[in-house]
């Protein structure tokens, strides 16, 4: 294994010294994001290569009107909001789900089963369940949803905010001031759509793209992998994560995630509205959806004053350069969802960021 | 949120099965991996099997979950 090591460390060496600037890798998954700090693998870098956080925590990019319309929801009485435990503590303009969560009205689920189940046990009430996650959640909400068509369970409905990572990774590379030199790729995002899902990144954008595990000999690796390819002056796509990722994904949930949702232009926090980025339910499936039910629509959200979420999940600032950052915003406190989610950039700087790097 | 768990297939009926993974045992479906089979290693995610997955490859994950929770509490204690 310390073979390994040494001969990543080796490309990642190389590469800063060939390149002489630096080189800016971003990752765009939350988990990701917290493995390669608590692991310490940031200290053991060279100056030369920066890892960016990129968009990678579902609850993070989840744009704030988004929170605002699931805490309208919670407020009404003939309803019960299903969520994953993730966004429980999101703050919204009045407060958060876990605020509201004393009316018992909010439900934590582990499943999009669970809350379909919660609707078969509360006929009088309208369950929404808080759709949100990338390529991963989608397939088991759309599940649910077809399970609610068939069984006509008419009680449930969703609010979808699931997102898509390949347009997002665009729209990063859109814009003018980017810094983002290659992607290391999610790793079960990339169980479901497949490493050929970000083809069109190696080869429109020209970015190496790598899927990798969690573990943090993958992570080294994958940046071993990235480097060696930025020296040769090639971007190529390569999955390092062999044990579950294929080249194809897993097509079953592609076609149930095809089945029930149609590909909808999005608002995301921090990168603004994305073409075809989000997944909304097809008209066929509208009874279903909670927006429609309950006539709500997204609107561009009102940023959190002075949190600088945005720019960090774009990679543009890292935590410590937020003025609130450990100062009102704490795991504790937090005032925006980076800090919020475990898997939040800031979060995982407050818990293990402070370290200094190996010259 | 993505974080998938490696967990063996102990009951089966249908997509709807019962997941052991380090000892804990929970509901998982298999909608999205039809071809799992009863005893089969799968990752779960969010309660559905979406992938097979391998006895060592299993056993790396299950250890580095068991250090995160080590972790964890390590922090936990250390910050209240």
């Amino acid at each position: 294994m310390l073979e390994r090591i040494y001969r990543a460390q080796r490309s990642i060496d190389a590469a800063c010294k060939k390149l002489g600037r630096q080189i800016n890798v971003m990752e765009v998954c939350g988990t990701h994001t917290v493995s390669i700090f608590r692991n310490g693998i940031r200290p053991t870098l060279p100056k030369g290569l920066k890892l960016l956080s990129g968009p990678g925590c579902p609850v993070c990019v989840t744009d704030q009107s988004y929170i605002d319309i699931v805490l309208q929801l919670a407020d009404r009485d003939d309803c019960l909001i299903a969520t994953y435990g993730d966004m429980i503590r999101v703050p919204g303009k009045e407060g958060s789900l876990e605020t509201k969560s004393t009316r018992a009205n909010v439900k934590v689920v582990l499943s999009s089963e669970g809350a379909l189940q919660l609707a078969k046990d509360n006929p009088d009430k309208t369950v929404v369940f808080v759709g949100v996650g990338f390529e991963t959640t989608a397939p088991a909400t759309a599940v649910a949803v077809k399970e609610a068509a068939a069984g006509s369970v008419e009680n449930f409905c969703v609010l979808s905010g699931h997102k898509l990572v390949v347009p997002a990774m665009r729209a990063l590379l859109s814009e003018k001031n980017h810094n983002i030199d290659a992607f290391l790729c999610p790793g079960h995002v990339s169980v479901i759509i497949g490493y050929q899902a970000f083809k069109e990144i190696v080869e429109d954008f020209g970015r190496p793209c790598v899927v990798a595990g969690f573990e943090p000999l993958q992570i080294i690796q994958g940046l071993g992998e990235i480097c060696q390819q930025l020296s040769n002056g090639k971007a190529e796509l390569k999955s390092i994560y062999t044990a579950v990722v294929t080249e194809q994904g897993n097509t079953s949930a592609q076609k149930i995630i095809a089945e029930c949702f149609d590909e909808a232009d999005g608002y995301w926090r921090g990168l603004g509205k994305i073409e075809k980025s989000t997944l909304k339910l097809k008209d066929k499936y509208s009874q279903f959806d909670a927006f429609g039910r309950f006539d709500m629509t997204e609107t561009p959200g009102e940023e959190i004053n002075g949190c600088r979420c945005g720019e960090v999940l774009c990679g543009l600032i890292e935590p410590p350069e937020c003025g609130l950052f450990e100062e009102s915003c704490t795991p504790r406190t937090p005032v925006g969802p980076c800090m919020v989610s475990s898997e939040g950039t800031c979060s995982a700087w407050f818990k293990y960021g402070r370290k200094k790097r190996r010259e | 949120m993505c974080l998938a768990i490696p967990a063996r297939i102990v009951e089966l009926d249908g997509d709807r099965g019962v997941v052991d993974a380090m000892g804990n045992r929970f509901k998982a479906k298999t909608t999205l991996l039809p071809e799992a089979r009863l005893g089969d290693l799968v990752l779960v995610h969010a309660g559905f099997a979406i992938s097979l997955v391998d006895e060592e490859e299993a056993k790396e994950t299950w250890q580095l979950l068991a250090e995160i929770a080590e972790f964890n509490q390590t922090t936990d204690k250390v910050s209240g």
